[in-house]
């Protein structure tokens, strides 16, 4: 059987349901956001698959490429505020302590 | 023959993005998970080049390896107690979001597998970059700029966020 469509999808599922398990289960920040990342990967291969496999035009690739510039933006955000959280929390980033807006 | 290699190539690069995908997501080291992220976007950036989204590929490798990861290892080299593990990573709820997500690989793979999708009878392998450069350019201009201002919102606010506050008097 040649690899296919369903292949490249089902490994995207795979990252995807790690991804959410490390979002889910993580009390690190930091670990949080890598499961982000991975859920985001994961989106980029369907987009990229059902580009190539079942369209044969541009518009997942440039899809893709805006999911890309939207994860950098991410994470440049997310990790300032992982840093003013370790500053101004006595160096926690544990999200289960994290129940107040402000110290 | 090239389907051959075409396959195999697939095989590892799937073999290679899962196993360091789990890594990063069951490891109770920080920093292993840290590591592990670098193999998975680099076969992540292989699957694409298979996927023949050449310039995606190249996107892939400059911003997620070379900008991402270098923000999240600093992240991580800069919050303390990296070296106690047992804090550094810990999990919860393990066995009720295992088991969550199990059931979520099922359901997902069974749809990817038996979905009637639509599938073209023969793919073709081009070049991308000028067909992005021209598509970016005449029918997603605005989205394109609104990105554009997006982001430069997105890093001054980021910029905001992590300087140091002044006391207040």
């Amino acid at each position: 059987m040649n690899v296919g469509l369903s292949h490249f999808l089902v490994v995207g599922a795979l990252v995807f349901s790690l991804g959410l398990y490390c979002v889910i289960t993580r009390r690190n920040a930091i670990g949080v956001l890598m499961g982000v990342e991975l859920i985001l990967n994961s989106a980029n291969v369907n987009f990229l698959a059902f580009s190539h496999f079942s369209h044969g035009n541009i518009d997942g690739n440039i899809f893709a490429l805006f999911c890309i510039v939207l994860a950098a933006l991410e994470c440049a955000v997310a990790l300032a505020i992982v840093m003013a959280v370790y500053r101004n929390f006595d160096k926690i980033i544990d999200m289960e302590k994290l129940i107040t807006m402000k110290k | 023959m090239t389907h051959i290699v075409y396959d195999a190539v697939f095989y590892i690069l799937a073999f290679f993005v899962v196993g360091s995908a789990g890594i990063v997501a069951l490891s109770r080291n920080i920093m292993r998970s840290a590591f592990a992220l670098v193999v998975t976007f680099l076969g992540v950036a292989g699957l694409f080049a298979l996927l023949s989204a050449d310039f995606l590929a190249a996107t892939q490798l400059l911003v997620y390896v070379g900008g991402i990861l270098v923000l999240i290892l600093f992240a991580v080299m800069l919050s303390s107690r990296i070296k106690e593990i047992k804090i550094s990573n810990l999990s919860v709820g393990v066995f009720s979001g295992g088991s969550i997500i199990t059931l979520l690989i099922l359901l997902l793979t069974y749809i990817s597998i038996k979905t009637p999708w639509k599938e073209l009878d023969t793919v073709n392998f081009a070049p991308t970059t000028s067909a992005i450069g021209n598509n970016l350019l005449t029918k997603y201009l605005l989205p394109f700029e609104v990105l554009s201002v997006l982001l430069l919102v997105g890093l001054i606010g980021a910029v905001v966020v992590a300087r140091k506050e002044k006391d207040e008097p």
